[in-house]
């Protein structure tokens, strides 16, 4: 699996992960796909039909003119245009926590794709528990690099709570992975506890209950 | 409008008439063994479509760009014009090494049916009755114009257009093939266009359409047979037209209020300031190249287009089962064919799961900026197409030469 020393390469580790869990060949939507690492990823190691939404319309430009096929749009708005089980994967790779109603769109996510693969900067990590018990100010760190005032971010959860809404939304778990602070992969044996107060990030696959 | 002498607009008209019905660059006559059963259900037949194209088709005939023109241009994309001596209407994206590269792109450039420019349309000549069609000629479609063009393809002997590409009217028949003919289109790049033509543009378009048929000299039509022609009134046409291809800001940036080589108001109707010179100017410029009835079809063509309505009212089943790769450009000052309707014809896409990419780039030069040096534009259009170019394993241009 991922050995350490490439979570200092080119690729964030949760791009590497979510690139092991895909099928190759298959058709991949990436909700908030920025400058198309991911995408691009995926279409070179993995051989994906790939689609990208990205909100700022120059890193749009930029995916399109790399030959990456993304829209200029929202997750909160536009994941309604798109059919039931249009993808094999729908992806919201650490941009869940920045959009209006993540309950809405992670029920849109499950529609779309017959597995969606989420991750999310994991607001339990003891660091952060400490900055916020110690100073008594939102933390600001390198996973959470702005002030509370100018960040993007409006929904922080912890690996627990987003395991909850996954239950309230009717989805099955099918993966979890955590990483530590350097980027490596917590053992899966460990209790959801340990995750979330050891995991920096998180990276939920799930289905639809009754599906797949 | 009324300073050049009468000799230089029959010069004009005359070289202009001319390349309508014998056109300088290549045409292809569809004889009457294929006629055009057109979307009012009339037959056109014989019928011809100029041409020109740039570059080489390669052996397995995959490279071919079908550029598609908007309302006023014409079949000489990268090329001068042969009545005005102007250089091509899109040499900025067009040509060796620019984004649309024709030392690896085969392009055609068509002049649509209705045009005037050596295509068959009210300007040529009926064969039934060896006069001028006028306005005899059948009312069209962006449908027809697209029908029409198949034969074209067919005879240059391609299965399928690695891309069909256009603004405004052109992306209207880019759309237009992708839904009629989709097997045939690989990608398609509709830029600047809608999906349907708003209630406010058919009203600019019915302004220009009644200044033309105001003017004395249209004649009923029937201003060829009488060697005169109704320069006036497709002046005045161009003038309010030329309007809506700006922006406000553009035109406050351009012009301002300045005064046009006056020291002040001279209290007069004379085109005191610089827009109206400049706008009298598009006028009479337009109108040295442009046959009027061709404006009234055209426009016409573009009022009646409505892709939803031919496809019972969804968009989307325009599209359905596509296998065509998109990419939809907007201008964030076009106020023609504003982001909205571009972001409609990419929901109807993605309600098909298509293949789409959607830009829109930003520029304050309103609906023109398509026309114009927009540097988003051509790195969107030249990753587009590099992109899909590997996927159908085409060769770059440095391997082709």
């Amino acid at each position: 699996m991922l050995a350490p020393n490439r979570a200092a390469g080119p690729h964030r580790v949760d791009h590497l992960l979510i690139a092991e869990m895909v099928k190759a060949g298959s058709r991949v939507l990436d909700v908030g796909c920025g400058d198309g690492a991911l995408l691009q990823l995926l279409a070179d190691t993995k051989n994906v039909d790939g689609r990208g939404i990205e909100v700022s319309r120059e890193r749009v430009n930029a995916c399109v003119a790399r030959g990456l096929s993304v829209i200029q749009g929202d997750a909160d708005r536009d994941l309604a245009d798109y059919p039931d089980g249009a993808f094999d994967y729908a992806v919201l790779s650490l941009t869940i926590q920045a959009t209006r109603s993540p309950k809405t769109v992670l029920e849109q996510l499950l529609r779309i794709g017959r597995y969606a693969i989420v991750s999310f900067p994991n607001f339990g990590h003891w660091q952060v528990r400490g900055a916020l018990l110690l100073t008594g100010r939102m933390p600001v760190n390198e996973n959470l690099p702005e002030a509370w005032y100018v960040s993007p971010n409006a929904h922080l959860c912890t690996i627990k709570d987003f395991a909850d809404l996954c239950r309230i939304v009717n989805a099955r778990v099918e993966q979890q992975v955590a990483f530590n602070a350097s980027g490596q992969k917590l053992g899966t044996w460990l209790p959801l506890t340990v995750h979330n107060l050891m995991g920096e990030k998180a990276v939920f696959m799930l289905t639809r209950h009754g599906a797949a | 409008m009324n300073t050049a002498s009468q000799r230089d607009f029959l010069k004009s008209t005359d070289a202009r008439v001319l390349e309508a019905q014998t056109p300088s660059s290549d045409h292809l006559v569809v004889g009457k063994e294929r006629p055009l059963r057109l979307d009012s259900d009339r037959m056109l037949s014989p019928y011809q479509i100029a041409y020109k194209t740039y570059g080489t088709l390669n052996a397995d005939k995959s490279n071919a760009i079908l550029v598609e023109h908007a309302l006023t241009g014409d079949q000489y994309v990268a090329s001068p014009h042969p009545v005005t001596g102007k250089p091509g209407w899109w040499e900025t994206m067009v040509g060796p090494g620019k984004p649309i590269d024709t030392d690896r792109f085969f392009v055609i450039c068509p002049n649509v049916l209705g045009g005037c420019m050596g295509s068959t349309g009210p300007a040529s000549v009926n064969a039934g009755t060896g006069k001028p069609w006028g306005i005899d000629f059948p009312v069209i479609t962006i449908g027809d114009m697209v029908d029409a063009q198949v034969p074209l393809i067919d005879h240059l002997g391609i299965e399928q257009l690695f891309c069909v590409v256009g603004g405004s009217m052109g992306g209207m028949q880019v759309l237009e093939w992708a839904a009629r003919h989709g097997d045939r289109v690989f990608t398609a790049v509709p830029i600047a266009t809608a999906a349907w033509h708003s209630s406010q543009n058919i009203a600019f378009h019915e302004v220009g359409r009644q200044a033309v048929m105001a003017d004395p000299n249209w004649a009923q039509g029937r201003y060829l047979d009488l060697g005169i022609e109704p320069r006036n009134g497709l002046a005045v046409a161009r003038m309010a037209a030329h309007i809506t291809y700006l922006s406000e800001e553009a035109l406050q940036r351009k012009f301002g209020r300045s005064l046009q080589d006056l020291a002040a108001k001279s209290f007069s109707f004379n085109a005191d300031f610089q827009v109206e010179s400049y706008l009298r100017h598009q006028g009479s410029t337009f109108v040295d190249r442009f046959d009027a009835n061709s404006y009234l079809y055209i426009t016409r063509a573009i009022d009646y287009f409505d892709l939803a309505a031919e496809h019972g009212d969804v968009l989307a089943n325009a599209f359905k089962g596509t296998k065509t790769r998109f990419c939809v450009v907007s201008f964030t000052s076009d106020w023609l064919y504003p982001t909205r309707e571009s972001r409609e014809i990419v929901q109807a896409l993605n309600a098909v799961a298509a293949n789409v990419s959607f830009v829109e780039v930003e520029s304050d030069k309103g609906h023109d900026a398509f026309l114009l040096d927009e540097p988003e534009l051509f790195a969107t259009v030249r990753g587009f197409l590099n992109a899909a170019a590997d996927k159908r394993g085409l060769k770059l241009a440095a391997e082709r030469r």
